[in-house]
């Protein structure tokens, strides 16, 4: 640990940098961001695209589909845990065993994943609000046109939705990073950042180190590295809102 | 919206010669149908969570360990031991008045900024805004420290006047940008009117832009409302047992009390149920809010 009293120079940072578990952690960060992003973003695109679409009861499906980005973390990440991961009575081991499958004992053998799934679960509905919301904007007398010269649905979405999409997809990419980059309550009610650092990310080993360990000193040049990954990100969407500004 | 589209699937059968049509989508009728089956499987299985811990809540305990099933003898048992044992009542009322207390601290602060950056802009107004917007951005993590060593050296760990200082704070970006934007819809001749009339600059955000921009202004708390109640982050690290709010009360059920299912579902379900329906209420408001605009 560097000296106690006094000024420490970049002392914290060459800890912080010669520390295992910050390597670790930033592996479980990035490897949390992209794959909750890319199953939110790709999810989420495809069911604004059915949501889109006309069906009996639409207005109620897309509230559902909806509704788990308005129940707090804690609350999703404990249902999961308990209700829908629990190795012996939960639901998922049920289905799996009715079906003949092997129960998966979800947050001990799999434990990253399970957090994704969570995550995921929860910011699904985030990507599909707002694409959502983009949809309507998409002009349908184009995807009219595209229809009556022959174009199939996968040409349309292609080749039209997709595009218009684009710039609310780098949105929701955006926004997404600068809060998964942080996720810290699912952590901490699940695995506690564990087996040994398996779900450690960045957030909670800068909370492991300030509130546990108290190292402030490490601690807080962690969350300087935070602030720096999140403001590459922030640089890029205040530019966006910018622009968008003068419209 | 709807009325607009309403009349498309009719239309695009008439135009559309039969040979251009998909022949896998043929039949309209089927189409439909195979689409209402799909819409509405997705929609149940991501809200399955939650009706299944609502369903939960109304089990005994053995009953909620039990295999899973849907036929049981409803009781309000649960209900009954959060009340009684846990003092439920105690964290949610932390969560109302640190929700309530933030968002009105807010609006008090942003009604003021707002409306000078929408009525009187200077060239240095947009760019004032947009540095506002990039402190939400700032992850959490990154200023937990200070404002930890901050809250503890003054006593604000664990105090409600903590918390609702802290989600002030928080969402007072999104408060100013929201409602700026929902005055910079209103017709400045209005407040002119007033003027001439001689309202003072007080009278004239009271009387006439406050009830002008209500619903906008609703909407606004609603939001921060929404935002502060779900907070996790620093509920978890800043509050112990005085100000604990229902998502830190929660959490508490993580360890050895996890095994309470029943009552586990029965706390959550009444912690989730009021911002659900707001959420309902509030899409719209939510997706301006939480894209700073970026997606309209």
């Amino acid at each position: 640990m560097p000296g106690m009293t006094g000024f420490a120079g970049l002392e914290n940072y060459r800890y912080l940098f010669t520390d295992p578990a910050l390597w670790s952690a930033m592996g479980t960060t990035l490897l949390l961001v992209g794959w909750v992003l890319a199953i939110t973003v790709v999810g989420g695109t495809l069911l604004a695209v059915l949501f889109q679409q006309e069906f009996a009861g639409r207005g109620i499906a897309r509230v559902l589909a909806i509704s788990p980005f308005f129940v707090m973390p804690t609350v999703s990440a404990l249902v999961w845990k308990n209700m829908m991961m629990h190795p012996s009575n939960g639901v998922l081991s049920w289905v799996a065993e009715s079906f003949g499958l092997p129960a998966v004992d979800w947050f001990s053998s799999l434990p990253l994943t399970s957090i994704i799934i969570i995550v995921a679960w929860q910011w699904l509905p985030f990507a599909l609000l707002i694409l959502l919301t983009a949809m309507q904007s998409l002009d349908e007398d184009q995807v009219e046109a595209a229809r009556m010269d022959g174009a199939g649905p996968v040409a349309i979405f292609f080749f039209i939705t997709l595009p218009h999409l684009k710039r609310a997809i780098s949105v929701v990419i955006m926004i997404e990073m600068i809060f998964l980059l942080t996720i810290f309550a699912e952590i901490f009610v699940t695995t506690s950042g564990g087996p040994g650092l398996a779900t450690t990310n960045l957030a909670y080993l800068i909370y492991i180190r300030a509130l546990l360990d108290f190292d402030v000193g490490m601690a807080s040049a962690g969350g300087v590295i935070a602030i720096i990954l999140a403001n590459i990100v922030a640089i890029f969407l205040v530019r966006m809102v910018a622009k968008n500004l003068e419209d | 919206m709807t009325t607009s589209r309403t009349k498309q699937p009719g239309s695009e059968t008439a135009a559309i010669p039969l040979a251009a049509r998909p022949s896998l989508l043929a039949s309209p009728g089927i189409r439909k149908l195979g689409l209402a089956v799909l819409g509405w499987t997705i929609a149940c299985v991501i809200f399955f969570p939650i009706f299944w811990m609502v369903l939960t809540g109304f089990k005994t305990e053995a009953a909620a360990i039990a295999d899973p099933s849907l036929i049981f003898s409803p009781t309000l048992e649960s209900y009954q031991a959060v009340q009684d044992r846990s003092g439920y009542a105690r964290y949610a009322l932390n969560s109302v008045a640190v929700a309530f207390g933030s968002t009105l601290l807010a609006l008090v602060i942003a009604i003021p900024s707002a409306y000078s950056m929408a009525f009187l802009p200077t060239k240095r107004t947009k760019g004032t805004l947009l540095w506002m917007l990039s402190t939400k951005m700032l992850p959490s993590v990154g200023v937990l420290v200070p404002i930890y060593l901050i809250f503890r050296d003054v006593g604000l760990l664990d105090t409600r006047t903590g918390l609702i200082i802290v989600y002030t704070l928080m969402n007072l970006p999104i408060v100013v940008w929201m409602l700026y934007t929902f005055f910079k819809d209103m017709p400045k001749d209005i407040l002119e009117a007033g003027r001439m009339d001689g309202a003072s600059t007080l009278q004239e955000v009271l009387f006439l832009l406050m009830p002008l921009t209500l619903p906008g202004i609703a909407s606004t708390g609603l939001l921060s409302v929404i935002l502060s109640w779900n907070e996790a982050f620093w509920s978890l690290n800043l509050t112990s047992s005085n100000a604990a709010p229902l998502t830190a009360y929660i959490a508490s059920f993580s360890s050895p009390e996890g095994l309470f299912w029943a009552k586990l579902s029965a706390a959550s379900t009444m912690a989730i149920a009021p911002i659900l329906v707001l959420g309902w209420m509030t899409q719209k408001q939510m997706v301006r809010g939480l894209t700073f605009g970026a997606v309209k």
